[in-house]
């Protein structure tokens, strides 16, 4: 096999849409110099400065090293991910980041289903933080439409997505720790989620899933006393990340797995795409709540963490602090929550309460409408991103005024940032490579959509 | 209205009569020089590249001058120090679609022009490892063109004989 097999130079066996060449991790020599480069984490072509893998660091021959594979069933690359290792002795030479294990074809599927259905879809991809997927796709659907939704929708939704990015980073904190041997963080991390999974329950009738951010609005207003659970999750989790500080971050063994190993720069996390935690880490302060605010995000007080040295003890204090700059976000909202419609009084997008149904003709009309046909979108093409607690996801959408989005694209925070894996991983032992694709955080249900 | 990088090729069409950002059209010959521009102006990260497949909707609102094509290659730029976006639609084709790749600009581009490349078909020059990325590597055709049937179960009633 020569370079041309895995390049677009062979364009007879390209169109002829067979198999168009291996996916996996092959012999150096097998390997074009570019895609060498990606392997062993090559990422920066400043000027004047490139970047040759092949001459840099091959002390060792093809017979020395051993190809090994991790995943995809793997305990640690929680989910599907598959990683194939280039390893001499310990230490790791090259990685290839093998995908596509959960892929389900959710775009497409995206396609067939009207706006309405839409949430539901969406949701299901990044599953630890389902309300911010829907949030993006809303978003996304409402800038076309261009529907106003009222104030209370807007804090109900930022209420919800700060909920969510706490959940998703107490499940962060609990496998991390599972990796890394702390198995009493699982413990604490599952824990304090139960209680944010336990008010999605109330809210919006399910844990996980929960097509609550609808566009128009929300499915649901929140339920009669919902400030007095929210402080009591707020108040919890609170001082259970102190004692999170006192269970990891001071603790020796869990210092020296981290500080220092995986370290990326600025540059490096630019040119990859990453985003996230994994850019903030790097020191750059770059936060869409912040940089570039939706929903009321300009409204409240919080700080952007960042971190100085890009390593993974970094993203792990990045994490953490974020779910109490969170915590600081949702008290925020319960202060200034306003009251009015928790959705749009547009009969076109919002379904008419089911009182009207009985009594209304037209009310019984739009509502018919909505759930066979759905609504209208105008021709166009639009992009809107938000921050999930992964990094930017983002949702192209392309209409051609039908009631079917004519394509739906995300950009999934999980699937860019994965790129970064090759380079975290240059040079590290295999345990330290755990660590790396955890302070990643893929959801692989994101990844392969 | 965001004004063009200043190293931008001659010629590019502009559109802002879009919903949100600014979207330029450039022709396959201009795109990688457009890019390397903005990219030299300030726009760091390169977001999203995906592709729409047009086959059923050819007729989309597209400034004077361009001419459509089947496929379509759409880029999404950010800019961290002037916060600003900016989208770059390329038309790669009908019959055989291509363009050049961005990894020489933005290495992040890597993976989203293989899954682009996996889910239409579009090829993409200079592209370190063009390989299948979500789909199996055997398979056959890609999924997100608008000629590739979405599979369906057939809805059981009462009465209707099983699947099997």
């Amino acid at each position: 096999m020569t370079d041309l097999t895995r390049t677009a130079e062979r364009p007879e066996r390209l169109t002829g849409e067979t198999s168009e060449g291996a996916q996996e991790l092959v012999a150096r020599t097998e390997t074009s110099n570019d895609q060498l480069g990606r392997e062993v984490g090559a990422v920066l072509r400043l000027d004047g400065v490139t970047l040759d893998p092949r001459e840099v660091d091959y002390e060792r021959d093809d017979d020395e090293t051993m190809i090994i594979n991790m995943g995809p069933a793997h305990p640690s690359t929680h989910g599907v991910l598959r990683l194939m290792l280039e390893l001499d002795g310990e230490f790791v030479l090259r990685t290839k980041v093998v995908i596509g294990y959960l892929h389900t074809g959710m775009e497409k599927t995206g396609e067939t289903l009207s706006y309405v259905q839409g949430a539901t879809n969406v949701t299901r991809m990044d599953y630890l933080s389902p309300v911010i997927n829907e949030l993006s796709y809303s978003l996304t659907v409402e800038k076309l439409l261009g529907v106003e939704i009222p104030a209370r929708a807007t804090w109900i939704r930022m209420l919800m997505s700060e909920l969510n990015r706490v959940s998703s980073h107490l499940v962060w904190m609990a496998t991390n720790g599972m990796d890394l041997g702390s198995t009493s963080m699982m413990i604490y991390g599952l824990r304090e989620r139960e209680l944010i999974l336990a008010f999605f329950e109330k809210t919006a009738g399910l844990r996980l899933n929960l097509n609550y951010v609808r566009p128009g609005g929300v499915a649901a207003d929140l339920p009669d006393g919902w400030e007095d659970d929210i402080e009591v999750i707020c108040n919890t989790i609170e001082e259970r990340s102190y004692e999170y500080d006192q269970l990891l971050t001071g603790q020796p063994i869990f210092r020296n797995r981290l500080i220092g190993v995986g370290a990326i720069t600025a540059e490096e996390a630019l040119a990859l795409s990453l985003t996230g935690p994994l850019l903030r880490s790097t020191g750059v302060p770059w936060d869409l709540r912040r940089s570039m605010p939706y929903l009321a995000y300009d409204q409240v007080d919080f700080d952007v963490i960042v971190g100085t040295y890009g390593d993974n003890f970094d993203r792990y204090a990045i994490r953490l602090n974020e779910i109490r700059e969170s915590i600081r976000i949702i008290r925020q909202c319960v202060q200034k929550m306003p009251s009015g419609d928790y959705r749009s009084q547009d009969p076109k997008v919002t379904p008419p309460p089911r009182a009207r149904i009985g009594e209304s003709m037209e009310a019984l009309i739009h509502h018919f409408k909505l759930f066979t046909e759905g609504f209208h979108v105008p021709a166009g093409e639009v992009y809107s991103a938000v921050e999930s607690p992964r990094g930017e996801i983002g949702c192209y959408m392309v209409s051609d005024g039908g009631p079917k989005p004519y394509r739906i694209h995300v950009r999934a925070p999980s699937f860019t940032n994965l790129q970064a894996m090759p380079l975290l991983m240059r040079g590290a032992s295999v345990s330290d490579a755990i660590t790396m694709i955890s302070t990643v955080d893929p959801v692989l249900g994101e990844v392969d959509r | 209205m965001i004004p063009l990088p200043p190293l931008a090729p001659p010629g590019v069409l502009f559109d802002e009569a879009n919903a949100c950002d600014v979207a330029c059209f450039p022709t396959p010959e201009q795109y990688l020089d457009l890019v390397g521009a903005f990219k030299e102006d300030g726009f760091e990260l390169c977001v999203d590249v995906c592709g729409v497949d047009y086959l059923e909707f050819p007729d989309r609102a597209l400034p004077e001058g361009v001419r459509p094509t089947r496929f379509e290659v759409v880029v999404n730029l950010l800019s961290l120090s002037k916060k600003q976006r900016v989208r770059v639609r390329v038309q790669a084709g009908t019959e055989s679609p291509r363009v050049p790749s961005l990894f020489h600009l933005y290495p992040g581009a890597e993976a989203p022009e293989r899954e682009t490349f996996d889910m239409f078909g579009i090829l993409f020059d200079g592209h370190p490892d063009l390989t299948r990325i979500l789909m199996p590597e055997d398979w056959e055709g890609h999924p997100l063109r608008k000629d590739y049937g979405v599979g369906h179960i057939p809805i059981q009633f009462k009465e209707a004989p099983g699947p099997r």
